[in-house]
């Protein structure tokens, strides 16, 4: 194996299991449109269901790159009832993105990172002053807004197993 | 609803609003759409498309054309593009008749759309 550094970013204090996950609305962004949209009335439509929450880093990064492809290849948009991303990106740069890897899921654009700093998976970025991003975290909540499960990365860059969070998600 | 201990934005939003309104961001014949429909006190939620008119299918979908303002409003069935065309029915829909406040400058009523 070649030796390479990770940055370390230590255990998140993000919402855990059974814990209410904060709600919030920001603009929703399709592959034609965004608007605003809140999150405790998404996850009631078409019956509820589960929600699978994914912050990824901001657009441009490999990270949030890699993640959707991944996702999208895994058929999640199938698998689970829902899924929606967030991102320290404007709706510019994410309608861009889920154009030009046809990523089946619709992700809350938040240029100023506020959501993830409710989820408490919020970390600066040494070496672009000002700006700062999500980890990669999933959270799964179901229709109530109670989280059921969560994975939430503590390295940076970070992926999960995804089958193992397939099996966790139930799916 | 759920006890969320953290809210993130003062506002609800979802699909219950009566009128669908199209905008593209900084677009003045919009904001002039956008400005009655507060007048009005109207509930409405903005849909942003983006500037290029080839990525405005859903705009052409909904209401024939690419460009914007369109609205749509679920109360009346209406679906109408073109700001000049959308003030007119928005005053005589929901105008109180005697406002003045809405739009003065009839002689720029006739412009284009973004």
């Amino acid at each position: 194996m070649p030796e390479f550094d990770v940055v370390d970013l230590g255990p998140a204090d993000h919402p855990d299991t059974g814990e209410s996950a904060p709600d919030f609305t920001r603009p929703l962004v399709t592959d034609e449109f965004w608007e605003d949209r809140t999150l405790s009335e998404l996850v009631g439509e078409d019956g509820g269901g589960q929600t699978i929450v994914v912050f990824t880093p901001m657009i441009g990064s490999f990270v949030g790159t890699y993640v959707w492809e991944e996702l999208r290849d895994r058929d999640w948009a199938d698998r689970a009832d829902r899924v929606v991303g967030v991102t320290a990106s404007t709706p510019y740069a994410v309608s861009e993105f889920i154009t030009e890897t046809d990523a089946p899921f619709d992700l809350f654009a938040d240029p100023a990172n506020d959501v993830a700093d409710a989820y408490g998976i919020s970390h600066d970025l040494d070496g672009m002053a000002g700006v700062s991003e999500p980890r990669v975290a999933f959270f799964a909540i179901d229709d109530e807004m109670t989280i059921t499960a969560s994975w939430v990365a503590t390295d940076w860059p970070e992926f999960p197993e995804y089958d193992e969070l397939e099996a966790e998600f139930g799916f | 609803m759920s006890d969320t201990t953290s809210d993130v934005g003062d506002t609800t939003t979802g699909h219950e609003a009566p009128i669908t309104f199209y905008r593209l961001q900084a677009c003045p014949y919009c904001e002039r759409v956008a400005r009655l429909l507060e007048a009005y006190e109207l509930e409405y939620q903005s849909r942003f498309v983006e500037p290029l008119h080839s990525k405005r299918d859903v705009v052409k979908r909904v209401a024939g054309v690419r460009t914007v303002p369109v609205i749509v409003d679920e109360q009346t069935g209406v679906t109408m593009a073109e700001s000049a065309n959308i003030v007119d029915y928005l005053e005589s829909t929901y105008g109180s008749g005697d406002s003045s406040s809405s739009e003065t400058e009839t002689g720029a009523a006739a412009g284009g759309d973004d």
